[in-house]
């Protein structure tokens, strides 16, 4: 499209800065700290607004259905067959020592205390972190999160702590039930390919695990919640770019969430291990 | 430096209500005039687009903001709701000073203003009657309270019928007049307009003016339009909304002999690299030997 004539008259000659490799970097370096500062500045705004009014109580009652109900599907069946195939793999291995019957135990002890509640994390993020992203990105694009501001609204207190509330309280409760269907999928498995009783299964998975497993395994949950519901609400409300910006940040979201997680357990897990050394 | 430093402003608006309180925000007596800007300067990555820029607007006057693309139109909107912090200077809105208010006072203050974004901004997953009462069902009114003030506020902007429409099912002009109905539920002292008619044919636009100009007649807003349509800024200078016989009327004093008319002043500002090019009234525009004014004018 031709310039009009007052674009033509007001143009005037720019210079373009020089580029250099040292400027990029420290462009590049100082944008990352610029992140983290952000990213900080939203967890600890958010976490205010977790505890003091006012709470947009059906926003988060529409979100829990949306991550927790929503995501039920996909967590059953995922956690059905990966339980299955957990089953299958380490069978056959105990089979060889005349050992099938610790398949529960081994089974139980790894779904809990690490499968469980990682995958459903990361089967949560590539559901929920990139709609928060891409909602919340479309949002700020059409200016409503604008509009949001100028009639009043605080949006961290009426987007990201619904959805943060929301994910805090459904990821524990899907990491159960991605536990069980894990379970009931190896008892399926065992009982159909390593001829074991399905009492014996259960009898033994449920015996393998002790109070710090359950502790373990349900500790991770509100972590792994907090990191993708903040993660995906901060790159929706950074977006820059237009439309093209939101399908970036949705990618983003999904994985430096994902990253988050696996690094987060890795810690977490340090420090059950830790813990349960000292209490229990 | 410079990327921290937009990303810290386009963040920062957001999150800011983490800021403690400040004690600059201050009240002055009635006399002040309804917006001041003082030397302000804002700018993103591709440098300062405001640089030093100073106006006021008197209450019940309209400042038409005129000037090409990205010379800072919408900007001096955003600053003056304070959805925005400039860089330096300060901007006192119905005497107090929003740029230096914490996030949380702003959002208390910003119910004194109403904002009419450039594509609406309408809230897309709610109905109609949903977004022109968002900010009372905010306020936790009662609902026997809520529906007449809606469909009210539906009325004057003659979209009763749309109540229950989502904005996808709207036109770009019914969605601009729903957001004006939204922007005036509360019957806000001040209203911001960002390019109102901007992509609108010219029936539609005549529309949103007549809109604006009852808006301005009947409830005696302050207003500070954006626009790029020099003939919005006329027909808000030239026309006036007569409440007897609810119809437009031309208006013989041009709209700036506020005090005898008792009607409300209409003056224009146009920005140009980062500064104000051009202040006053449409007979100092339309008479205008600059060359560049001449543009807006052809």
């Amino acid at each position: 499209m031709a310039d009009t004539p007052l674009q033509v008259a007001g143009r005037e000659d720019k210079t373009e800065p020089q580029i250099t490799v040292a400027g990029v970097l420290v462009n590049a370096a100082k944008g990352a700290v610029a992140d983290v500062q952000d990213y900080a500045m939203l967890c600890g705004r958010t976490l205010y607004t977790l505890f003091t009014p006012p709470f947009y109580v059906q926003d988060i009652l529409q979100q829990m259905d949306n991550i927790g109900a929503g995501s039920l599907p996909i967590i059953l069946l995922s956690g059905f067959f990966i339980g299955a195939v957990m089953v299958l793999q380490t069978g056959s291995q105990f089979t060889r020592f005349g050992q099938s019957s610790l398949t529960g135990d081994v089974v139980a002890i790894a779904l809990v205390r690490e499968l469980g509640p990682s995958l459903t994390g990361l089967l949560v993020t590539g559901r929920c972190a990139t709609g928060i992203a891409s909602e919340l990105g479309s949002m700020l694009v059409t200016e409503q999160v604008d509009a949001m501001r100028a009639m009043g609204t605080d949006p961290i207190r009426k987007l990201v702590a619904p959805r943060t509330i929301a994910t805090l309280l459904t990821l524990p409760l899907l990491t159960a039930m991605t536990d069980f269907m894990g379970l009931l999928g190896g008892c399926v498995a065992s009982v159909f390919s390593l001829r074991l009783s399905a009492i014996e299964f259960w009898r033994r998975a449920i015996d393998a695990l002790d109070f710090a497993d359950l502790m373990q395994g349900f500790m991770k949950p509100f972590f792994f919640a907090f990191i993708l519901a903040t993660i995906g609400c901060y790159k929706g409300l950074t977006v820059r770019g237009g439309t093209q910006g939101v399908g970036r940040a949705t990618t983003q979201a999904a994985v430096l969430s994902s990253v988050m997680i696996i690094v987060a357990d890795a810690f977490l897990t340090k420090v059950a291990l830790y813990l349960a050394d000292k209490l229990f | 430096m410079v990327r921290f430093v937009a990303a810290q402003r386009q963040i920062a608006a957001i999150m800011a209500g983490i800021r403690p309180m400040t004690s600059a925000a201050t009240s002055t007596s009635g006399s002040s005039p309804a917006i001041k800007f003082e030397r302000v300067r804002i700018g993103f990555e591709e440098g300062d687009i405001l640089r030093g820029v100073s106006f006021e607007v008197q209450e019940r006057e309209t400042l038409v903001l005129l000037g090409e693309t990205g010379t800072g139109k919408t900007l001096s909107l955003k600053l003056a709701a304070g959805l925005l912090r400039p860089s330096e200077g300060n901007i006192q809105v119905l005497g107090r000073d929003v740029s230096s208010m914490a996030e949380r006072d702003l959002l208390a203050f910003r119910r004194q203003m109403g904002f009419v974004f450039q594509e609406g901004a309408l809230f897309d997953s709610m109905t109609v009657g949903d977004n022109v009462a968002y900010r009372l069902l905010e306020d936790k009114v009662k609902d026997e309270e809520i529906e007449p003030r809606v469909l009210e506020v539906l009325r004057f902007v003659e979209l009763e019928d749309t109540v229950d429409l989502f904005p996808s099912e709207l036109s770009g002009g019914m969605r601009r007049r729903v957001s004006i109905a939204r922007a005036l539920i509360n019957r806000p002292p001040i209203v911001l307009y960002d390019s109102p008619t901007a992509g609108l044919d010219p029936v539609t636009s005549q529309t949103i003016i007549t809109l604006i100009l009852r808006l301005r007649d009947v409830y005696g807003v302050t207003a500070l339009l954006a626009t790029q349509r020099l003939q919005d800024g006329f027909a808000l200078a030239n026309f006036r909304f007569d409440p007897a016989t609810k119809r437009v009327v031309h208006n013989v004093s041009n709209g700036n002999a506020a005090g005898a008319t008792k009607m409300a002043a209409t003056r224009f500002l146009v920005l140009r690299e980062g500064g104000v090019y051009f202040e006053g009234g449409p007979e100092e525009l339309a008479d205008t030997k600059d060359e560049y004014l001449k543009r807006f004018l052809v």
